[in-house]
């Protein structure tokens, strides 16, 4: 039996607070397994989303890719220890179809340098598709578009959003 | 009678180390006096500064802002389709004219007071000039047009708007020199069409950035992506060509001509490891110019940068933003003839540059690294001695060339 409204807000939630804590919480390997094997992930600015330009911060087509980013900021790319903190927030979910959803949130992200110098990093949207198992209990993104709020970023955007 | 000297006639606050190139003292990131005589003698003087791209303005009765040094200005193509480029400064009590980022508009309006100007940036109205019913209004014999925003002077250089003051600003092909020009000409070899941008902002002083574009010594040592891949090291064939006088350069260099293991023979941290892409496609390019070129990066005195990382093309507007915060303005664009496939692989490839860029995103931090290094060494100098003392071209790219030949267009400009 196909899950239901309750079920479908319940399990997109979920996928959305485990993604964040995983990323909060330096699991980073386990980053490319909230999508599908042909997830893909992008980093755009509103400006540039607004007008239809479509130039990413960060473009994965793949867990593959996803995979090759994450190997590149743990083993080649050199920035100062730093973490998140995501808080996400007003999560609407569409249904599309029986396995798949589209919900659209709020997130803000503050970053904490290793001297414990924090800022608000990031705001913006997350632009959802999710695939459902049958009863839910399962959720990965088929697309996960981040929408960042400002064009500016400061010094860099190493860790994901 | 005002005997008050003019800034431009004030002596250089400080002295260059009797050394000359090879040495950079600290107190050229952090002096406040400095920063005011760039502005003057750099910015605002005899130097082209890259305003935007001409494609950025797409048709008639557009705009653009954009800045020189300190100075905010507006870009404007007129009905005619003309380029015009002046202050955005109202003539009467200074304020912006221009707020968007971008825009359309037949005339603008100063939000203050109304006043009015064209696209060429003449003042064409003044609101209640003659009062209202024969009371207020301006002195018949006022003429506030002498206070109206300074025009610029500009090249449309293929396809890149730049802008400048100054009348003694030699031509842009001359100002970049021959062998430097021919590069700028390769990659803005037909129209292109801007993919989006973004702005990085550093936390550092503006040149710190400029000498890190012109450092060809570091771009395998720091960036570690491109070493563990193989797929740009210092022994790939390249170079560093030196134009204008100094302050142009580009550093280039061919794939696959790597011929051994100097890395691992020299036990560099870049050389450990070595490791595949699961998804190498996002590297894999074409020989768009039949050239077999894979980085071609062009700086130009004083903030602008034109880069060709395999597919992926870039232009850069270094703006600085006090004495220690930079702007980093990227601009990506394609060719306005691309196929869907190259599109594709433009965007891909995004995935190497700016803030979050495989190759780059150390670039962002490094610059702060020196501004928070030298903090307490403002008598203290930078070593400057890879490749010699000199300021020329140069077969390798283990060389710190273009950077002394930075600070020797620097120099000149600021008569220090
Ligand atoms: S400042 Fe522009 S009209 Fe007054
Ligand atoms: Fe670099």
């Amino acid at each position: 039996m196909a899950a239901n409204a309750i079920e479908r807000q319940f399990a997109v939630e979920q996928l959305l607070a485990r993604y964040a804590q995983a990323l909060d919480g330096d699991a980073l390997e386990s980053w490319p397994d909230f999508f599908v094997e042909q997830g893909r992930y992008r980093i755009l600015t509103a400006e540039n989303y607004s007008q239809g330009l479509p130039l990413p911060l960060v473009q994965a087509d793949s867990r593959a890719m996803l995979r090759d980013r994450v190997a590149a900021l743990r083993h080649a790319n050199i920035y100062e220890a730093q973490h998140y903190r995501h808080v996400v927030s007003c999560t609407v979910v569409e249904k599309v179809d029986a396995q798949t959803v589209t919900a659209v949130s709020n997130f803000m992200v503050a970053r904490i340098m290793h001297d414990g110098a924090t800022t608000l990093f990031a705001t913006g949207r997350y632009l959802d598709r999710i695939r459902l198992s049958n009863d839910a209990a399962e959720a990965k993104f088929e697309e996960r578009l981040v929408i960042l709020d400002s064009s500016r970023i400061d010094t860099l955007l190493a860790i994901p959003l | 009678m005002n005997t008050t000297a003019s800034p431009s006639a004030a002596a250089p606050p400080r002295a260059w180390p009797a050394e000359g190139l090879t040495r950079v003292p600290y107190w050229v990131y952090q002096d406040e006096a400095i920063y005011a005589r760039e502005q003057e003698k750099i910015f605002r003087g005899a130097s082209w500064s890259f305003l935007c791209l001409d494609a950025e303005l797409p048709g008639p009765n557009t705009y653009r802002t954009s800045d020189i040094g300190d100075m905010p200005v507006v870009v404007t193509r007129d009905a005619e389709g003309v380029l015009h480029a002046f202050e955005n400064r109202c003539a009467h009590r200074g304020a912006l004219l221009a707020l968007k980022r971008s825009g359309e508009a037949k005339e603008i309006a100063c939000i203050y007071h109304n006043w009015t100007y064209d696209l060429k940036g003449n003042l064409q109205g003044v609101a209640f000039r003659r009062g209202v019913a024969g009371k207020g209004g301006m002195p018949a014999d006022a003429k506030p047009e002498c206070n109206a925003p300074r025009k610029l002077r500009l090249e449309l250089y293929h396809g890149v708007v730049f802008g400048t003051l100054s009348d003694q600003t030699p031509p842009m092909e001359e100002y970049l020199g021959p062998e430097v020009a021919a590069k700028f000409k390769r990659v803005m070899n037909r129209p292109v069409k801007p993919l989006g941008g973004y702005t990085q902002i550093l936390n550092s002083n503006w040149k710190l950035y400029l000498e890190n574009v012109k450092d060809s010594y570091h771009a395998s040592l720091l960036h570690l992506f491109f070493a563990k891949f193989r797929i740009n090291r210092l022994t790939h064939k390249g170079g560093v060509l030196v134009g204008g006088d100094g302050g142009s350069h580009v550093s280039f260099s061919h794939e696959g001509t790597s011929s051994g293991n100097e890395y691992e023979k020299a036990g560099l941290r870049s050389a450990a490891g070595g490791f595949t892409l699961e998804a190498p496609q996002l590297v894999a390019s074409v020989d768009e110019w039949g050239d077999g070129g894979t980085i071609q990066i062009l700086g130009m005195f004083p903030g602008f940068v034109l880069q060709q990382i395999k597919n992926c093309l870039a232009v850069r507007r270094v703006v600085p933003r006090g004495v220690n915060q930079t702007e980093l303005l990227w601009t990506v664009f394609g060719y306005a003839d691309d196929d869907e496939a190259m599109l594709q692989r433009r965007l891909l490839q995004a995935n190497l540059i700016g803030p979050a860029g495989f190759i780059s995103m150390e670039d962002g931090a490094a610059t702060g690294f020196v501004q928070r290094g030298v903090a307490g060494a403002h008598d203290y100098n930078s070593f400057v001695e890879m490749g010699g003392a000199g300021v020329a071209s140069d077969e390798s790219r283990v060389t710190e060339t273009s950077v002394r030949g930075f600070w020797q267009a620097w120099r000149r400009r600021m008569e220090m």
